[in-house]
């Protein structure tokens, strides 16, 4: 095998391209306030963003198969909101209890979207969509117009506490043990296989529906999980919590390199993408970017990041077209 | 076997569209659907209720309407659902409209937008309810819709938050934005003990009442040499949502490391502000306007604790007041003008006041939560 030059490596992974955007941020970041770069910073930057981490991960499987989920911060906020009122009328305090109850109230909200969405043969967004208004309004139901605070949640909140490993420990397990399952498992190519051909996958010998609702099963079983980290991260369950915040994990699979048509993306992508997204909205406001600029940039960012991605994307098919002439 | 499974399949989905049409109906109640039942209730503030209840409430209060004295309606939009201290003002609003034997609607946006109120305010207006009273989304967004309620015959008031002046009869106010203004630099001031560096941690930049407090704060540090040796060095905005609250008050800390106080004059801001500092264990403290419910985990005078005191009104006190405007405003008592005297209940005699152009009655001074009463408030709201 040839050995690749530099500019060839660069320009022939879109990962690599995406480590260039990240150290170019960094470093322009780092310039204007240096204490950007602190260890405490870079930690918050993973901390606050948890969420967006996490449930990068379900929206990479779902748009692998050429779907979506844009129910996902619905289903977080009526699985926080249901382990939030748990303990404000105290029902049950025990951690472990709480982020199981989150997590199996995920996966029935992602099964009814996976089983409706392959056996019903429902456009995914369409679906999502449904479900977007109905879960986020069995959260402002449950809440009966109460929120569960600080005292409510005491014990459970120390959980996600500034420094507390927690967070951090499902954050990395959740993706090792995504790579692993992406990269080498039978189940985790039959998601690529669906996606990039369902026909072929279909006449191969794959079972279309249950890859299709698997994907949307794990997508809520993550937002749910979600939902118990951002109460206990917030020390707070309010009905409306992270609304509209599913474009943000959108916009860290589309930035990571994930397609919209399916079949194309990976973990690292995923998470490059989640962490630029991540070091965008802790940056804004540490660069003294006044406040009615911040979304403005932030659409720009995206926008270029995506762009440059397509660029890389077209110049690695060519690179391949080329070797396979030779 | 095969067909168990699509049948159980089935079923579940049966189940599931059961499910989707409860949740659906039940959260209408709360979104400003466009054609609202007359007389529909907001949830009390007690229990949980489950869904079946809160979409069965939509017809009992009808009849109560048919039946009531007074024949008299009175309408109530908060900014949003699922908001506590919106939950609260109405429950006081309730008690004094029913008190005087009138009608209660209260409708909540589902969003804290000036647009969900306008489609909640025009389903009011073909209702033909007799008073709307509104907490504003939106200085001037509301402006078209109100005069279209007046012009129907309906009396408009404003409490929590205003609107633009000419299109309501009178603003009930908890407290008056320069009482408040002295109040947060007083107790910067403390905090600070007199001198460095502190910022504001504030919640939309279009809010009304927030920036009116702002406005009357940096007003204050100009004109009062006692405040001369503070220096504000950012107004920050958390958009009242505890992520980006989050990411802004660390930003504050790691951008102004002489920072001493910072004071978040709104609860989202407060409270995820007060978990920041609290979890950092930084030694900046806290003050501002917040929840005694919320904030009760981080009240304290020692270095535990990020706040030491902070402050707000009794928000059911102020749906109170607005209900009892309400009716007087209905009956005649008072047209809204300067001079105009009422008694609002138990709550006393109320005169209203112009206020730089902006007709007013208000509710008294804020009332300062410390470690002192802060067990006891807590469990009230």
């Amino acid at each position: 095998m040839k050995k690749k030059s530099i500019g060839q490596f660069l320009s022939g992974s879109r990962e690599a391209s995406l480590v260039i955007v990240l150290v170019v941020l960094l470093i322009v970041v780092g310039v204007i306030n240096p204490s950007f770069l602190s260890f405490t910073n870079i930690r918050q930057i993973f901390l606050n963003n948890t969420l967006t981490f996490i449930m990068a991960l379900g929206m990479l499987c779902v748009m692998l198969t050429a779907g979506i989920d844009i129910s996902i911060t619905s289903t977080l906020a009526f699985a926080g909101m249901s382990i939030g009122m748990l303990q404000k009328y105290d029902v049950i305090h025990n951690t472990f209890l709480l982020f199981v109850i989150g997590a199996l109230i995920g996966i029935v909200c992602g099964f009814l979207n996976g089983i409706i969405i392959a056996k019903g043969n429902v456009a995914p967004i369409i679906c999502t969509m449904g479900f977007m208004y109905i879960w986020r309004g069995m959260a402002y139901v449950i809440s009966n117009n109460n929120w569960a605070s600080g005292m409510d949640v005491a014990g459970f909140s120390d959980f996600g506490k500034d420094g507390a490993p927690g967070p951090y420990i499902i954050l990395i397990v959740a993706y090792v043990v995504f790579f692993v399952v992406m990269k080498w498992t039978r189940f985790g190519r039959r998601i690529y296989a669906v996606g990039s051909n369902t026909e072929a996958a279909r006449v191969s010998g794959i079972n279309v529906d249950r890859t299709l609702t698997s994907v949307y099963t794990i997508m809520g079983f993550l937002a749910g999980l979600s939902g118990v980290l951002s109460v206990s991260i917030y020390a707070s369950a309010q009905p409306n919590m992270q609304y509209g915040k599913e474009m943000d994990v959108i916009a860290a699979c589309v930035i990571g390199g994930v397609s919209m048509n399916g079949g194309r993306g990976s973990v690292a992508g995923t998470f490059l993408g989640a962490l630029i997204i991540g070091i965008i909205s802790k940056a804004l406001p540490m660069v003294n970017i006044p406040n009615f600029w911040q979304n403005l940039i932030k659409g720009v960012i995206i926008l270029a990041v995506v762009i440059l991605n397509v660029v890389t994307q077209r110049t690695m098919d060519r690179q391949n077209l080329l070797r396979r002439e030779m | 076997m095969k067909k168990k499974v699509l049948s159980v399949l089935l079923a579940t989905t049966v189940v599931a569209s059961l499910l989707a049409g409860c949740g659906s109906t039940a959260a209408d109640t709360a979104a400003p659907a466009a054609e609202a039942a007359p007389a529909e209730e907001a949830a009390p503030a007690e229990e949980a209720a489950p869904a079946e209840e809160a979409a069965t409430e939509e017809a009992a209060p009808a009849d109560d309407a048919a039946a009531s004295a007074s024949g008299s309606t009175y309408a109530l939009v908060t900014k949003s659902a699922g908001n506590p201290f919106m939950d609260r003002m109405a429950t006081g609003f309730q008690e004094a409209v029913e008190d005087a034997g009138g009608t209660v609607v209260i409708q909540n946006p589902e969003a804290a937008t000036p647009d969900a109120q306008i489609s909640v305010i025009q389903s009011l207006i073909s209702q033909g309810v007799n008073s709307i009273a509104v907490a504003g989304n939106d200085a001037n967004a509301l402006t078209a819709v109100l005069t279209e309620a007046e012009d129907a015959g309906i009396k408009v008031l404003t409490l929590d938050s205003d609107v633009a002046p000419d299109t309501r009869a009178v603003f009930c106010n908890q407290a008056g934005v320069d009482q408040i203004g002295e109040t947060l630099m007083e107790a910067v001031y403390d905090l600070t003990g007199g001198e460095g560096d502190w910022a504001i941690l504030s919640a939309t930049s279009q809010a009304t009442n927030q920036n009116a407090w702002i406005d009357a704060m940096k007003k204050l540090m100009e004109s009062d040499s006692k405040y001369s040796k503070l220096n504000l060095v950012e107004v920050a905005y958390g958009d009242d949502e505890p992520q980006k609250s989050t990411d802004q008050t660390q930003a504050l800390l790691q951008n102004y490391p002489d920072l001493k106080v910072i004071c978040a004059p709104t609860t989202v801001g407060i409270a995820a502000a007060a978990k920041v500092l609290q979890d950092q264990k930084s030694t900046v403290k806290l003050t501002g306007l917040g929840l005694p419910s919320e904030m009760a985990e981080y009240i304290g005078d020692d270095d535990a604790h990020s706040c030491p005191y902070m402050f707000l009104w009794n928000p059911i006190d102020l749906g109170r007041l607005a209900g009892y405007t309400s009716v007087a405003l209905v009956d005649g008592t008072i047209t809204g003008a300067k001079g105009d005297k009422f008694t609002a209940g138990d709550l006393g005699d109320y005169t209203i006041e112009d206020i730089d152009g902006a007709t007013q009655i208000i509710l008294g001074p804020p009332f300062k939560f410390d470690p002192s009463n802060i067990d006891e408030w807590k469990e009230v709201y």
